[in-house]
């Protein structure tokens, strides 16, 4: 028992000593970067929906939404596939996460990492697994949300 | 209280034949010019990641035996293992030879613990000769333990990038090379680090247990080495080493530097340095084996370490145990004599005595041969 103490004690200690250790992020320049691309994505996406209504003078604007969700998800699919996605992610962080685009390359990367293993093994059960956890929560939330609207 | 660990080397068993293949990236790396072969392209002509490790590793045993200048016919044992789940790269690479094959998995620390077993086994006199082998590659390395290749996130500072590469050499029971004199086996240590970008701080404490024990088993210091290297513990992690050892009351010297901390150049943006079982097999199998041929080091001791970790465990909530395997590689007596009477000219003079004596000693013992 004396000895599980003194394992859990040195365990703590070094732990203790690695974090004070490990080089720490700068926060600044990290939070610049994100802000600049994501805000770059957001203004090509209100650009992409100025076209449409441009365009298409009737179409509904809750339509148009739809339509510039649906190219943006298509040009970052896209750059994933030509192997453009992870640099501009590597370089923005949260920044490419965040908006849709991230979540898009966040199921094309996966699909293209596991079309090896077949169409149906590999690409339809593998596509979801860095995606999924947003999707469930999206979901549960949206079934909590409706719950609350069914009894107001 | 201290049980032995180490093994001495009876026979010194001698390291004849070495290869290694690399990648485009540690191609360019620090070690560039010492690897036999550096691929135009990671996929290596295949179709996945998987089948080029498994060709990788095919190539460096291949290579390894016409190094050797042996007939594949002349092997005994294939001893290999990766970083894949099922040692899949080795094991399918192994159905291609015809000599038995025993899989091994030490993590990253392969390399020293196939190289231990088979020294042991070749020192007992069952087997005379037997090839060694290790890989890994960066893209297998990354689908299994960590995210998709194209997906678009951040690294910490404190993450490694896997070598692409393999390594393998051929060890036999005589013949001219680099010899192994001493084996040291290493406990599982697990200092409780559950943080898996932070393999160097996971690995450390094994490193130094294995070090220690040592030290304290052939009563050598950190002195009596050219080189002390370990295997992927990245700059974080060797940094760690130092302090940990400086704690124990050792202190490791210029002599004393990590594989994963001088793979790549700084522009490479590899963050804290290489890892996986090629970084260690890689730099073994061309850098340093080259140096102790020409002499340049005369006694290395070459420590990999490895991190025994499952995505299933760490998800599981379970910490990441490290294990850490040593060898002491000698370079041959001949090369040791050649180098020595060149940098000592003073000690000319002397030098003819002494080849008296030796002459004048084995006459002695032909003459008591000769009587019994």
């Amino acid at each position: 028992m004396d000895k599980y103490m003194d394992a859990k004690k040195r365990n703590e200690a070094y732990n203790k000593y690695v974090k004070a250790k490990i080089p720490k992020t700068k926060a600044w320049p990290s939070l610049f970067n994100s802000f600049l691309v994501g805000g770059i994505i957001c203004c090509i996406g209100q650009g992409i929906n100025d076209l449409i209504l441009l365009w298409f003078p009737n179409m509904a604007e809750q339509t148009a939404w739809a339509y510039t969700l649906i190219v943006l998800i298509f040009i970052a699919s896209f750059l994933t596939g030509i192997g453009v996605y992870d640099k501009i992610g590597k370089f923005a962080g949260g920044g490419s996460i965040v908006p849709i685009t991230g979540f898009s390359n966040s199921i094309t990367s996966p699909a293209l990492e596991f079309k090896h293993e077949g169409i149906i093994y590999g690409i339809c059960v593998k596509m979801f697994t860095v995606a999924g956890p947003v999707i469930v929560s999206g979901v549960v939330a949206s079934f909590i949300v409706g719950v609350i609207y069914l009894f107001i | 209280m201290y049980t032995n660990q180490t093994v001495i080397f009876k026979n010194k068993p001698v390291i004849i034949g070495s290869y290694s293949i690399v990648g485009p990236k540690e191609g360019k790396g620090n070690f560039g010019p010492y690897f036999n072969y550096v691929m135009k392209d990671d996929t290596f002509g295949e179709k996945s990641y998987e089948k080029a490790e498994m060709k990788m590793e095919k190539t460096a045993i291949v290579g390894a035996i016409e190094d050797a200048k042996i007939k594949a016919s002349d092997v005994n044992l294939l001893l290999a293992g990766d970083l894949l789940n099922q040692i899949i790269s080795s094991s399918y690479a192994a159905r291609d030879f015809d000599f038995a094959f025993l899989g091994l998995f030490g993590a990253c620390s392969t390399m020293a613990e196939s190289m231990a077993v088979a020294a042991s086994i070749i020192d007992g006199r069952e087997f005379d000769t037997i090839v060694c082998s290790t890989g890994s590659h960066f893209s297998t390395a990354e689908r299994q333990f960590r995210f998709p290749l194209e997906l678009g996130n951040q690294r910490p500072p404190t993450s490694q990038w896997t070598v692409t590469g393999a390594g393998a050499c051929v060890i036999s029971s005589q013949g001219k090379g680099p010899r192994i004199t001493m084996a040291t086996f290493g406990k599982v240590i697990d200092y409780g680090v559950n943080d898996v970008n932070d393999m160097g701080a996971a690995m450390a404490p094994a490193a130094m247990d294995t070090m220690l024990a040592h030290f304290r088993d052939t009563k050598t210091t950190p002195d009596d080495y050219d080189l002390i290297v370990t295997g992927d513990l990245g700059k974080l992690g060797s940094e760690i080493l130092i302090d940990l050892m400086e704690d124990q009351g050792i202190k490791l010297g210029l002599n004393y530097n990590d594989c994963g901390q001088m793979y790549y150049t700084r522009n490479q943006n590899t963050l804290s340095g290489g890892s996986g079982c090629g970084c260690s097999a890689t730099v073994l199998n061309s850098y340093i084996i080259k140096k102790l041929r020409t002499g340049e080091y005369k006694r290395v001791l070459f420590m990999p370490t490895g991190a025994l970790m499952s995505t299933t465990a760490t998800q599981q909530g379970e910490t990441i145990p490290g294990v850490c395997h040593a060898i002491v590689l000698e370079c041959d007596d001949s090369v040791k004599d050649v180098k020595t009477s060149t940098t000592s000219n003073r000690n000319v003079q002397n030098k003819p005595k002494k080849t008296e004596r030796q002459s004048i000693s084995k006459s002695n013992e032909d003459k008591l041969k000769s009587k019994v």
